[in-house]
């Protein structure tokens, strides 16, 4: 530790902006793919909390959406034998199928969902906490059924868009492009969701409906709103973005299924939604956010900051691996409790609503 | 528009209807309290029984028998046998402190997905200590491991405590990062500074006379007896003492309880930390009575165990007892029933979803048995998602 010993602080900081512009354009293209799953499940949590519907069954959603498109897309490969991919992503008709099985896995528990916190008024942290249960307990049992007797079943993954060398090479806007660009089709629409679902969220009839919603559900019934509809109907369109964010780990980002696999991402997309306070860009920013902590934190691992910032290595050095490891889950906490006071959620969130009885 | 305004509005019964209810004969009372989760469960399991015959379409035909047989599996290998019983009340020692751990946070509003967590760093607190203490005598090596475990369980707990009290972080978020945090702890001090060399795999050193005492070649250590005596002690903290009271006050409503001069603050702090406490408890029994070291990826089941266990029990420690035996007992019996009848032991995980499922949809089944909404619906469901995202430190 004497290498530490008598540096001003100032100096190790300097070293670490140097670190980190050094690494930023090595980790920039897999830093949009370990944002995507968490920024589509923070787009499926703005959807039911804007319209007043707490959904901590998220990551239940993607890891069944996630079993559900390995599983498909690997059975109908498996009917269909090899089939020459289409275009720049290299789409099969076994990956399409696995991303519609997704979907539709995710869209019918977010129907249950809709249909305990709306119709029956359950608790609705206690009705995403079933989810998750049955999710890893469904999963697992139908993995060791189907899958582990199978172990040639799979459908690869959708291709990687590739930009020409001569602009990636481009500082900053290469790396950009890069991050943004060299994806699969479900990271790369992200994107475009995010931007789509924030124009329809705040400039829409539906947006503003939805909002009111979640905000003042009797106001809406009063200039009718069909309070009831508008929630069913958003808790399960919301579904969609689970879905796909599990479609993206089994189908895109790598190409199996382990059990549990989502590990936590469905509850960092939460963390992202009350960080972005609500908003779809913001939770976007804050999904890029967590994901640069953890492709920092395998950047760490594979290239420590060495000879050129030795003040930086020591102390890399001295922190054990696990720690850059959990980094995401740090950050997640260090922000939810720095965040949450000053982040306004809407006003009707988690509490059921009932028509006013006709005396 | 408040939490009051959206529950349906239940007037206090007629002074004769009261007195009418509490001199109602006891079986009546038990019987309004226990038809819904002995629903769930019937429900859960014919329902999974449903699930496993499809699932034999698998391997060809169509098997409507097999759940029958793999159910008297399941039966056989937790009570055919006194092995059998006795392996269901070790398995079931871990999950009536873990359904503790998550009742008592019910009882004051609080979500407890962390004992997870606090069960991981308490295994590995007594673990640790066990091993440093391996040498010393027995009278003094378990109570320090056995607390050591407990408290470090309870640290794990008071941090979302802490944190929902004083930046108002919601703690099903932040005990879900803590409980991947916990694994990462484990997976750095097991292969690291605590690891016991000498062995192909990491694990920690020998516990010697750290080690419980245990009924001898039986899973009966003498943490079965601390778990089974802390019931009727839990079920005295929460309805008999003053603090059980203000965890209460506090979970019914955080702002009487502050008017009435209590501090939801601290006692969210407290409670937090004495479920971590019962948590903690739970993984140093595990290591002490029964594996006897830790290793960097400790498997557990007990954080969703657990909170099935508080809602099936509803947060009553003699229901969580008798919910968290159920639960042993499949537990116990899945074993013969994947090697008997070939069924994958997650169907456990399956049927204790289905059990929080039909629980959830409790309104269903009480219009079913035609049950009046005494009381209305189980508290815990009414206080749990009251503080969600509404973003204030208490």
């Amino acid at each position: 530790m004497d290498v530490l010993y008598g540096i001003p602080i100032i100096g190790v900081l300097i070293q670490f902006i140097g670190y980190v512009v050094e690494v930023t354009p090595g980790i920039a293209p897999i830093v949009l793919g370990l944002a995507a799953p968490i920024a589509l499940g923070a787009m499926c949590g703005i959807m039911n909390e804007r319209s007043g519907i707490v959904n901590i069954g998220i990551e239940g959603m993607m890891l069944s959406g996630a079993f559900a498109g390995f599983l498909v897309a690997g059975l109908v490969h498996q009917s269909m034998g090899p089939v020459e991919g289409f275009g720049p992503f290299g789409i099969t008709p076994a990956l399409l199928a696995g991303v519609a099985a997704a979907i539709v896995v995710a869209m019918l528990l977010s129907a249950l969902h809709a249909w305990l916190s709306i119709t029956i008024a359950a608790d609705q942290i206690i009705s995403g906490v079933i989810i998750n249960v049955a999710a890893l307990g469904l999963t697992g049992y139908l993995n060791r059924l189907l899958i582990t007797p199978n172990p040639r079943l799979g459908a690869g993954t959708f291709s990687t868009f590739r930009i020409p060398p001569e602009v990636a090479d481009f500082p900053v806007i290469g790396w950009i492009l890069e991050m943004f660009l060299e994806q699969g089709p479900i990271a790369i629409s992200v994107v475009a969701f995010v931007i789509v679902l924030q124009v329809l969220l705040f400039r829409s009839r539906w947006g503003l409906r939805t909002r009111a919603v979640g905000e003042h559900p009797r106001a809406a019934e009063t200039v009718g709103v069909n309070v009831v509809r508008m929630r069913y109907r958003n808790v399960i369109m919301a579904g969609i973005f689970a879905g796909l964010a599990g479609a993206y780990l089994t189908l895109e980002g790598t190409s199996s299924f382990q059990n549990g696999m989502t590990a936590g991402r469905g509850f960092i997309a939460l963390a992202a939604v009350i960080f972005g306070r609500w908003t779809p860009v913001g939770a976007f920013g804050a999904a890029v956010l967590f994901a640069y902590s953890g492709a920092f934190g395998q950047a760490i691992r594979i290239r420590p900051p060495g000879i050129e910032y030795p003040d930086l290595g020591a102390i890399v050095a001295a922190i054990p691996s696990q720690v850059y490891g959990s980094l995401p889950y740090i950050v997640t906490i260090v922000i939810l409790a720095g965040v949450v006071g000053r982040s306004i959620p809407p006003a009707a969130v988690g509490r059921p609503y009932r028509k006013e009885e006709q005396t | 528009m408040t939490a009051a305004d959206s529950q349906p509005h239940t007037e206090a019964p007629p002074p004769a209807e009261a007195e009418r209810r509490a001199h109602a004969p006891l079986w009546r009372r038990v019987l309004q309290v226990v038809a819904v989760p002995a629903v769930a469960v019937v429900g859960a399991l014919i329902v999974g029984a449903i699930i496993i015959s499809l699932s034999s379409l698998a391997s060809g035909s169509l098997d409507l028998l097999l759940p029958l047989r793999a159910y008297a599996d399941m039966f056989q290998g937790a009570f055919g046998s006194t092995r059998g019983i006795l392996f269901t009340i070790a398995s079931a020692t871990p999950l009536i402190l873990g359904g503790m751990a998550v009742g008592i946070g019910f009882k004051a509003g609080l979500f407890n997905i962390g004992a997870q967590g606090q069960f991981l760093m308490g295994a590995l607190g007594s673990a640790a200590v066990g091993a440093w203490l391996a040498g010393a005598p027995g009278l003094v090596a378990v109570p320090i491991a056995i607390i050591s475990g407990a408290l470090l369980g309870a640290a794990w707990g008071f941090i979302p405590g802490a944190l929902k009290a004083w930046t108002g972080a919601h703690e099903v978020v932040t005990t879900i990062m803590l409980n991947f945090i916990a694994g990462a702890v484990i997976g750095y001090l097991v292969t690291g500074p605590l690891e016991f060399e000498g062995f192909s795999f990491s694990r920690t050193g020998p516990l010697g006379n750290a080690e419980l005492p245990a009924f001898e070649g039986t899973t009966i250590h003498l943490g079965v007896f601390i778990a089974f005596a802390l019931v009727p002690v839990v079920w005295w903290l929460l309805w008999r003492s003053t603090l059980g009271f203000e965890i209460r006050t506090v979970g019914a409503n955080p702002d009487a309880a502050r008017y009435a001069g209590m501090h939801p603050a601290l006692i969210t702090i407290l409670t937090m930390s004495l479920c971590g406490l019962l948590a903690g408890l739970a993984g140093a029994g595990q290591i002490l009575g029964i594996s006897h070291f830790m290793t960097p990826s400790y498997g557990t089941s007990i954080g969703f165990d657990s909170i099935s266990i508080a809602l099936l029990g509803r947060s009553n420690p003699f229901g969580i007892a008798a919910a968290a035996l159920l639960f042993g007992a499949m537990r116990a019996g899945s074993g013969l029933m994947q090697i008997n009848a070939g069924i994958p032991v997650e169907i456990i995980d399956v049927i204790q979803a289905l059990i929080l499922l039909f629980l959830a949809a409790d309104i269903v089944i009480r219009r079913m048995l035609r049950i009046r909404a005494d009381g209305a619906e189980p508290e815990e469901l009414q206080t749990v998602t009251k503080s969600y995202g509404s973003g204030n430190a208490l």
